[in-house]
């Protein structure tokens, strides 16, 4: 437009020789620190690609992969698992569509990551053709789910009660299977073990802790005694708690006062313990939010006619929810870590398989740092995916942006 | 003084439901399993049966169920593992189904419970397992307080393992060495005892995991590993170079490793022992799961009597079919094909030579009262 504008075009020209040289090589002192950083950067990650490609001895990971994704599932039954799996990732494909960019990464990233455990070559006769057959359906079933998202036939509320649904058929009745049913017998829950017991305490512990959390921290701000004492009674005491103590207390405590007939699973009874636990630091987050909530609110909501309900429904609740996203997400990534120390009560999650795979051999006994990289490599992926979920989260709601 | 009425309110409450439950304490005592009381059958004819309430409970239950319940271990090598196919496998696992064998006719009908070590006592005073074979050491303690234990199947002890450039040969020459042991298990008990007796001093180097301890001593953080000799023998087979290393003839703990049962109930507990002596009287007369049909009509009468073809070897007592120990041999062998399968020369665990595990007749101390 006009010439002054031009005027103010960039002092030196830009590129990436121009950017290294202000950044990196400022002056004497920094181009020596980039030099040292780099050469650090450079044989450190040597190092580790040498020890993960040449060093290591992977044979405890590759000669029985399945065994850390379903532990002792039994072998003749595996299509069950083949089956939820399927139905769950043509459900991601589905929110894909619907929901887009909540779902997009994570449903490419699973589609890819399955799509090469299908075809990666093992010299295993645990993976059959038919288990490679399946890990292959998935990504065309997330894209199919996605088409069909996308046709804009399918409605978010649909989609939820399709979760609901799905999930409390594969949790409830496709798993478990039924007493003396041929078609699908019963496998009891001491025979799930690997990623499969942990993703289900993990899930389970972080759906079902959360309503019961928001119910304490209102309850603790309730002007009801009864309710008030209780709640501060609960959070405090299992605040007090290691989550270590609590598992044992529900998993070998509790058995020696119920009577025999009455004895509750063990994996439920992990499950109870991490929600108990989960719930106590979820009622004290949320009640941080609650109190963030200006008096006048309440007020003015008053003003308008609501009653109290809808005032903690539709007023308080949203916004204080939406304040603590980040350590409510924190405290669930934590929560999925946690899960591990099941192992200690018999519980073959993950870690426990882990275990199990380095005492199957006494070629592994010397293995165990390839065992537990691999183990840890899967927990990061979920917990950065819980963390990267919840930045896009805060994103879409404007946390700390209002 | 008003606001804190409610709070008085509940405490007052309180108080009045604690004083009326006051009046009739609730016994403090060890869990209570089974009612021992004695009730008297009459017989029509001539004998009197006494016998406890409980008598028979757990067949019962275990039939009903259709599957028995065991609890297991689930990484230990050799006696309780997990196969490539995630099957619960190994020497203690295996009598689980030889027991499932003999009772229900079929040795897949077991429900595998996997167990940590502080599990298995509370675990058999619910009941909530049929029978434990988790490599649990028999000592009048447990014996007192779990459960019953039945017939020893495998006779361990601690011992150490060196390298055999350092000239160790005694627990004298071991003084003020490095030890690497796992925390919190009788194993660092036993260490220190031997040691004190001895007037030896150690310096103790502690893992939370049995892996760690021999990855340890493995890279020479330690002079000597400590555990049971089977572990010894079990990981010494995983060393870079096995040969470099002995494990010395010293034993400082007796280790009877036996499965045991729920108390109250001596049918389960008769019939869990007469299997394992089944398995170890088909390794005195040579009958093995390959030839256990064609042993059915052998010239040897006591042969013919264990397998269930002539005479009453106790199983209608016992409530069990005459073929039930014929069975459990055919699913898991007897004694010492049992032994082999895992711990042989060509054993898929590892090899560990027999022992104390021999058979009496060959200088061992496996011994089985006769069927018959």
């Amino acid at each position: 437009m006009t010439a002054s504008t031009e005027m103010l075009a960039p002092p030196t020209a830009p590129g990436p020789i121009a950017w290294l040289r202000k950044n990196l090589f400022g002056d004497m002192f920094n181009a020596l620190l980039t030099i040292l950083s780099l050469t650090v950067i450079l044989f450190g990650s040597l190092a580790i690609l040498k020890w993960v490609f040449i060093g290591a001895d992977w044979r405890p990971v590759t000669g029985a992969p399945l065994l850390y994704l379903i532990g002792q599932y039994p072998r003749d039954q595996i299509w069950r698992l083949a089956l939820s799996l399927l139905l769950l990732t043509f459900l991601i494909g589905l929110s894909w569509g619907v929901w887009e960019k909540f779902v997009k990464a994570f449903a490419i990233f699973l589609g890819l990551l399955l799509g090469v455990l299908a075809i990666i070559p093992l010299e295993t006769p645990t993976v059959t053709l038919g288990v490679r057959a399946v890990f292959l359906a998935n990504p065309l079933l997330i894209y199919l789910g996605y088409r069909i998202g996308r046709l804009q036939l399918v409605k978010s509320q649909h989609v939820v009660t399709l979760w609901l649904l799905v999930t409390a058929v594969i949790v409830l009745a496709l798993l478990p299977g039924f007493d003396s049913n041929p078609l699908l017998p019963r496998v009891p829950t001491t025979a799930w073990g690997g990623l499969l017991v942990t993703l289900l305490l993990a899930v389970g512990g972080i759906v079902l802790s959360f309503p019961i959390g928001v119910l304490l921290a209102l309850g603790r701000r309730s002007s009801l005694p009864v309710v008030k004492v209780f709640s501060i009674l609960f959070i405090e005491v299992v605040r007090g708690v290691p989550l270590i103590t609590i598992l044992f207390m529900f998993s070998i405590i509790l058995a020696l006062f119920l009577p025999a007939e009455s004895r509750i699973d063990r994996v439920i009874r992990a499950l109870i313990g991490i929600v108990v636990f989960s719930a106590a630091y979820t009622a004290e987050n949320v009640r941080g939010g609650l109190q963030a909530i200006p008096q006048g609110q309440v007020e003015a909501a008053k003003a308008v006619g609501l009653n109290n309900f809808q005032i903690t429904a539709l007023i308080v609740l949203p916004q204080a929810i939406r304040m603590v996203i980040p350590s409510i997400v924190g405290q669930f990534i934590s929560l999925f870590k946690d899960t591990t120390l099941v192992v200690i009560v018999g519980i073959n999650d993950l870690l426990g398989i882990g275990k199990a795979v380095l005492n199957s051999d006494p070629q592994f006994v010397s293995l165990q740092a390839e065992v537990y990289v691999f183990i840890a490599a899967i927990f990061w992926i979920f917990s950065y995916y819980m963390s990267y979920a919840s930045r896009l989260l805060e994103k879409a709601l404007g946390v700390g942006e209002r | 003084m008003r606001k804190l009425f409610p709070v008085i309110a509940v405490l007052i409450v309180f108080s009045v439901i604690s004083a009326a439950c006051g009046g009739t304490p609730a016994p403090v005592e060890q869990p209570k399993v089974v009612e021992t009381v004695v009730v008297t059958v009459e017989v029509p004819g001539e004998t009197i049966i006494t016998k406890p309430e409980a008598y028979g409970s757990i067949a019962a239950r275990v039939r009903e169920r259709g599957k028995l319940i065991c609890g297991i271990h689930t990484s230990l090598l050799g006696f309780g593992y997990l196969d490539a196919n995630g099957r619960n496998v190994g020497f203690d696992v295996d009598f689980c189904r030889a027991v499932a064998a003999a009772v229900l006719g079929d040795p897949e009908k077991v429900e595998f419970v996997p167990m940590t070590a502080a599990d298995r006592g509370p675990a058999l005073q619910t009941g909530e397992v049929d029978m434990l074979s988790r490599n649990a050491t028999w000592t009048s303690k447990r014996e007192a307080e779990w459960g019953n234990f039945t017939w020893t199947m495998f006779y361990d002890g601690q011992g150490f393992i060196v390298r055999k450039d350092s000239g160790v040969k005694t627990l004298q020459d071991m003084n003020g060495a490095t030890i690497c042991v796992t925390s919190g298990t009788t194993t660092e008990k036993n260490l220190a005892a031997a040691f004190a007796d001895a007037g030896l001093t150690y310096e103790a180097v502690i893992f939370e995991e049995t892996a760690a301890v021999y990855g340890a001593y493995d890279e020479g953080r330690c002079d000597v590993a400590t555990s049971d000799k089977s572990q010894l023998a079990s990981v010494q087979q995983g060393f870079k170079n096995p040969d470099d290393h002995e494990i010395l003839d010293i034993t400082i703990s007796k280790e009877p490793l036996t499965p045991a049962v729920p108390t109250g109930d001596d049918q389960w507990s008769d019939i869990v022992k007469v299997v394992m002596w089944g398995l170890i009287n088909a390794e005195d007369y040579g009958v093995t799961s390959a030839n256990v049909d064609a042993m059915k009509t052998s010239e040897n009468a006591n042969i013919r009597m264990l397998l269930g073809s002539e005479g009453d070897w106790g199983y209608s007592a016992l409530g069990l079919s005459p073929d039930a120990l014929a069975n459990a041999i055919k699913a898991i062998g007897n004694y010492g094909e049992h032994y082999d399968h895992y711990f042989g020369p060509q054993g898929i665990a590892f090899t560990l030579p027999r022992g104390l595990n021999n058979l009496w007749s060959n200088g061992g101390l496996i011994y089985a009262p006769p069927i018959k």
